[in-house]
C-alpha cells in the first residue's frame, strides 16, 4: 500500500468535509483544479446512465457562484451539516492522477435543532496529486445519493 | 367530535381569501382523495417516453391510490390500480421495469398488462382437494381501471367518465402553451424527488403564483437578469385550474422599479463568474424564455430558459407532499444541447438558483398558521377574479386553481 498517497488523498478529503461543516464556503472552490468538475446526482440516474445532476459545475468558477448565490441570493433557513465520511479506497492512475471511492453521510442540523440523516451516498473522486501549490486538488468529484428523495431543499454543498 | 367541515364555511369573499383549515383538516383530505384524485379529474401520470416499448411499466400515483402504468402488447397505454384483487397487496413492487404479464408475490395471482385478472393460483385446488368454489367471484374486486389519455406524450388518467376530454379540460389556450413545449420526440434526462413539508395546495399555489417569482427567487435580480417589468402574462384556462405564465426575459440594466420601491430583491452589486450558464438558446423561436404551467390537480410543465422538465404534485398526507420531477431535452439534442440543459440543470430542482426557496416557503406557510385554522390568506393581488392578465403582479391563477378546487369539492 502507497501510504502517503493514501494520506494525501484522505487528507484532502478530511480539509473538504471540514470547510463545509465549518461553514466555510468561500474555501470550497478551491478543493478543485481551475477546471474541476462536480456534480451530485441520484443512484437511481447514475446506475440507469441518466445525465441529470441536482448540481453541477465544471469548473472552480461555478463553484464560486454557488457559494455567491447562497450567501447573497438564495433564501433558505439556517442549517449546518455535519458530514462523516468512511475510509476511503484510493487507486493511483498515474503519476499525477488517483481515483478514490469513499462513502458519506450528512446529518443536517436546522437553526430549530431539528436533526436528521440528509443524505448518504458515495464520493467518486479524480484527485490531481500535486495540483496548485503542491496540494491535491479535486479534478473530479461525483457526490452520488443513494435515495432519490430530498428532504426541502439541497443548499449546502456535499 | 362533528366533522370539521361542518363547521368550516368558505369565507363570504369568495376566491380572494382561502381559509387555512383547507391545508389542515384531516377530512378534507379524505374529501380531496375521492372527489378530485379518484373522481373528476385528470391525474398525470408521467411522460410516455418513459415507457418507449410494449411491455414497459412504471409505479406511480393517482392522489394517494397506487397505480400501475404500462405499454401493452398493442402499443397501448394503460393505467389501473396497484392492488391484488385477493388480498390488496400491492401487484408491482418495483418503480419501473418490463414484464409480460403482472403477478402479485403474495399467493400469485396473475394479471395481463391491462390489469384483467388471468389466473388465480390453485383455483380448482390440488388433486381435486381445496380451491375455490365454482361460483366464486374474485374478479369483482379486481383492480379500478382508469381512462388513459395522452396530450402532447404526457400521460393523464381517470376513474370518471364524466371528466372532460384532456383537452378541453386543459383549455385551448393553456394546450397551446404545452404544445409550444412539447414540440417534438423528448429524451428523458433523468429525475428526482423533493419531500415538502407542506400540504400539496401550498405547492400547488407556489407553482401558480407569479408574484412571489422575483420575490422570494432573489436569483436572477441579485445578479441583475430579471424584472417583473419584462414583459410577459397569465394565462388561466379549463375551469381556472389550469394556468401559464410566461417572460420575455432579456438580461436587464436598466428599470429601477424595484430600487424605488426598496425591494430587498434589488440588492445588486453582484455579478456571476461563470455566466455561460445562463447563455440559453431560443431553442422554440418564439423569444418565451420562461414559461410554468400547471394543470389541475398535479401537473407543472416549465420551461426555464432550456431547462425543461415535468413535475407530478402528489399528496403524501395532509402536511406533507412530494415533488416528482423528470427533466428531459429532445431526442434531436447535440451535445452541446446536452451540455447546457446540464448546466441549466442547477436552476431547478430540490438545489435549484430560482426553485430551491419553493421547497422551504410553502413549509413556512404549514407551520405559520398552526394557530389560525379559523383564519384565511388574503389572495387579492390583479383583483378579485380569474381573468388572464397581462401583468405578473397577478394571483389570478391561485385564484383559478379555488375556483376549480371548491367545483370538486363542493366547497
Amino acid at each position: 500500500m502507497d501510504v502517503e498517497l493514501q494520506l494525501t488523498v484522505e487528507n484532502l478529503l478530511a480539509r473538504y468535509v471540514h470547510a463545509i461543516d465549518d461553514d466555510r464556503l468561500e474555501d470550497w472552490p478551491g478543493f478543485f483544479t481551475e477546471k474541476g468538475r462536480y456534480r451530485i446526482t441520484t443512484a437511481e440516474n447514475f446506475g440507469r446512465g441518466l445525465p441529470l445532476p441536482i448540481i453541477y459545475a465544471d469548473s472552480r468558477a461555478m463553484l464560486a457562484d454557488r457559494v455567491s448565490a447562497l450567501r447573497h441570493a438564495n433564501i433558505y433557513e439556517a442549517q449546518r451539516y455535519r458530514h462523516t465520511v468512511s475510509s476511503t479506497v484510493v487507486e493511483r492512475i498515474d503519476v499525477h492522477t488517483a481515483r478514490a471511492t469513499s462513502n458519506f453521510q450528512v446529518v443536517r442540523i436546522m437553526y430549530t435543532g431539528e436533526s436528521m440523516l440528509f443524505a448518504s451516498g458515495r464520493y467518486l473522486d479524480r484527485v490531481r496529486l500535486s495540483g496548485g501549490d503542491g496540494r491535491a486538488l479535486f479534478e473530479e468529484r461525483v457526490v452520488v445519493l443513494d435515495s432519490r428523495a430530498i428532504d426541502t431543499l439541497l443548499a449546502i454543498p456535499i | 367530535m362533528p366533522a370539521a367541515h361542518e363547521s368550516r364555511a368558505w369565507p363570504a369573499e369568495g376566491l380572494a381569501r382561502v381559509p387555512y383549515w383547507i391545508y389542515q383538516d384531516e377530512d378534507i383530505y379524505v374529501r380531496e382523495q375521492e372527489r378530485i384524485y379518484r373522481g373528476d379529474a385528470w391525474n398525470f401520470l408521467g411522460l410516455e417516453a418513459e415507457l418507449p416499448e410494449e411491455g414497459d411499466f412504471k409505479t406511480t400515483f393517482a392522489g394517494e391510490m397506487p397505480v400501475v402504468v404500462t405499454r401493452d402488447e398493442t402499443g397501448a397505454i394503460r393505467c389501473f390500480e396497484n392492488r391484488c384483487a385477493h388480498r390488496g397487496a400491492l401487484l408491482c413492487l418495483a418503480d419501473r421495469g418490463s414484464a409480460k404479464e403482472i403477478a402479485c408475490v403474495y399467493h400469485n395471482w396473475t394479471y395481463d398488462l391491462r390489469g384483467n385478472l388471468t389466473a388465480v393460483a390453485f383455483r380448482r385446488g390440488v388433486q381435486g382437494k381445496g380451491g375455490m368454489l365454482a361460483d366464486a367471484e374474485p374478479e369483482s374486486q379486481a383492480p379500478r381501471k382508469f381512462r388513459v389519455e395522452i396530450f402532447c406524450g404526457l400521460m393523464f388518467a381517470t376513474l370518471s367518465d364524466k371528466t372532460p376530454p384532456i383537452e378541453r379540460y386543459i383549455g385551448p389556450e393553456v394546450a397551446a402553451r404545452i404544445r409550444r413545449v412539447m414540440k417534438e420526440p423528448v429524451k428523458i434526462l433523468g429525475g428526482y424527488t423533493q419531500v415538502l413539508q407542506s400540504n400539496w395546495k401550498l405547492y400547488f399555489e407556489n407553482v401558480k403564483d407569479t408574484y412571489h417569482a422575483s420575490l422570494l427567487h432573489l436569483f436572477f435580480s441579485t445578479f441583475r437578469l430579471n424584472r417583473l417589468e419584462q414583459k410577459g402574462g397569465v394565462v388561466v384556462g379549463g375551469e381556472g385550474g389550469s394556468h401559464a405564465s410566461f417572460t420575455m426575459m432579456k438580461s436587464d440594466q436598466s428599470g429601477d422599479e424595484y430600487e424605488r420601491a426598496g425591494m430587498r430583491s434589488a440588492s445588486g452589486g453582484y455579478a456571476l463568474q461563470a455566466p455561460q450558464m445562463l447563455e440559453s438558446v431560443d431553442e422554440i423561436g418564439d423569444g418565451v424564455t420562461l414559461q410554468i404551467l400547471t394543470v389541475f390537480p398535479g401537473f407543472v410543465l416549465q420551461q426555464i430558459m432550456n431547462s425543461l422538465a415535468v413535475r407530478q404534485v402528489l399528496p403524501k398526507g395532509v402536511g406533507r407532499t412530494e415533488l416528482v420531477w423528470t427533466c428531459f431535452g429532445y431526442a434531436s439534442d447535440d451535445a452541446a444541447m446536452d451540455e447546457l440543459r446540464m448546466k441549466q440543470s442547477n436552476l431547478v430542482g430540490p438545489a435549484g438558483y430560482i426553485s430551491l426557496e419553493d421547497g422551504a416557503a410553502t413549509g413556512f406557510v404549514q407551520r405559520g398558521v398552526q394557530g389560525a385554522s379559523s383564519r384565511a390568506s388574503v389572495v387579492e393581488m390583479g383583483g378579485r377574479g380569474v381573468e388572464s392578465n397581462e401583468s405578473r403582479v397577478t394571483e389570478t391563477s391561485v385564484r383559478g386553481l379555488w375556483q376549480q378546487y371548491r367545483k370538486h369539492m363542493g366547497l
